[in-house]
């Protein structure tokens, strides 16, 4: 490969960017500490300090992880084209078909409004139906954002359980689906379309567009989320500083067993983001709620919509649309009620 | 005539294309016509499987992504 002096520069500017990232990044601790008692002079040990050395300390460290997670993801994205995905599924086994596609679900660039397209170009180059469905779940469950932010503000277990138990989710109600044999249950028109690859939409790139590529995804994700982050953290900094401990522990902890299909009832219909969803989660765990039971709320929010509902009406029979809906909803409380019995 | 269409189903991505190929096309200062098309079937006989997409004269020149201006005026020129 020969360097240019523009993408030696380019290359510089990278690396300088990350050295930058990794020395805010270890300094934060120390600089809130600072911030809190030494500048602002809160004492130690008071609500309010508390919730402003939170606030002051996660507030950076999430939207530097964020940052350094929508960067990576934005270069691995810009390998998974929608088209070479469904060239790694076409013709794939079940089983081993619904993993793959669970996995790929995580990676392949995707947004709920072009999940029909998508859907037909999966079916009509003759992925099987159940894993068409192991790809639709995981990709909008499992996501990045929501990752990060359980990563940053709970630690890695909590991050683990959630992709863990969303793939797993993914792949086995895939699975269902497929054993289910409901393509009679697709619309009709669907299978009378054709739809060859198409040789217009596969980019090669080299590696500096992929950087790029990155970069934009940083622009264009943590641009339009940090708002949310920010309120997020701030919501999660009045709770740490001043909501007594247990206090939902009544109604969303894990003896109340009820809390779990409730959490998704009231979580299907609702529609979010996954940065507008952590603060909820933020704020119902840290009053006592059961860690099950919020996982549950969240994934039902983030992995089933109404909206998302009534786009793919367009290409499902109602009965396989609700089949879809139960199947998945059934996984999600299952996740809840094994978290809540287990820790 | 350049006949630009913008494949898509009304998402906001859809808009912000229409409006980036609008702008490079007038840029480019060639005579165009731009049309959206959102109804499914139509968007699946360009064999796309992510929107928005970009078509020029018939082409899919991009799909699944909104371009910079200088990379639209690229794809119609």
């Amino acid at each position: 490969m020969k360097l240019s002096p523009f993408i030696f520069r380019r290359w510089l500017v990278t690396l300088a960017g990350m050295a930058v990232w990794l020395a805010l990044y270890l300094g934060l601790a120390p600089a809130s500490r600072w911030l809190t008692y030494d500048l602002l002079r809160l004492e130690p040990g008071r609500h309010l300090s508390a919730a402003v050395e939170f606030f002051v300390f996660e507030t950076p460290k999430v939207l530097l992880l964020l940052t350094i997670v929508v960067f990576a993801v934005g270069i691995v994205r810009s390998y998974f084209t929608p088209e070479r995905t469904r060239r790694m599924l076409a013709g794939r086994r079940e089983s081993t078909g619904n993993v793959l596609a669970a996995l790929l679900g995580v990676v392949t660039p995707f947004c709920s409004c072009s999940a029909v397209p998508l859907f037909i170009g999966f079916v009509t180059a003759g992925v099987p139906l159940g894993v068409t469905f192991s790809f639709l779940i995981s990709a909008p469950m499992v996501n990045e954002i929501a990752l990060v932010l359980l990563f940053g503000l709970f630690g890695w277990k909590v991050a683990a359980l959630y992709l863990g138990t969303g793939l797993v989710i993914a792949i086995v109600a895939g699975w269902i689906i497929g054993r289910l044999r409901l393509e009679r249950h697709v619309e009709d028109w669907v299978y009378a379309t054709t739809s060859e690859a198409n040789g217009a939409t596969d980019e090669r790139l080299d590696f500096a567009a992929r950087v790029a590529a990155g970069r934009e995804a940083v622009r264009d994700i943590v641009g339009r989320v940090w708002p949310f982050v920010v309120a997020g953290i701030a919501v999660g900094a009045g709770i740490h500083g001043y909501v007594p401990e247990n206090f939902m522990a009544s109604i969303m902890g894990r003896d109340a067993w009820w809390s779990v299909p409730l959490a998704v009832l009231i979580g299907v219909p609702m529609y979010s983001n996954a940065a507008g969803i952590i603060p909820i989660v933020q704020a119902l765990l840290g009053k006592g709620a059961a860690l099950g039971t919020v996982l549950a709320f969240m994934m039902s929010v983030i992995g089933l919509s109404l909206p998302e509902a009534i786009i793919l009406r367009q290409v499902l029979k109602l009965p396989l649309l609700l089949v879809f809906f139960g199947v998945v909803a059934l996984g999600i409380m299952v996740v809840g009620f094994l978290f809540n019995a287990l820790l | 005539m350049k006949k630009i269409q913008i494949l898509g189903t009304g998402c906001a991505k859809c808009q912000k294309l229409a409006a980036v190929a609008n702008e490079a096309a007038k840029a480019l200062g060639v005579p165009y016509e731009l049309q959206k098309v959102t109804d499914l079937k139509e968007i699946m006989s360009f064999k796309v499987m992510s929107t928005p997409a970009l078509v020029v004269d018939g082409q899919v020149k991009l799909t699944g992504r909104v371009p910079t201006v200088d990379e639209a005026k690229q794809l119609i020129s």
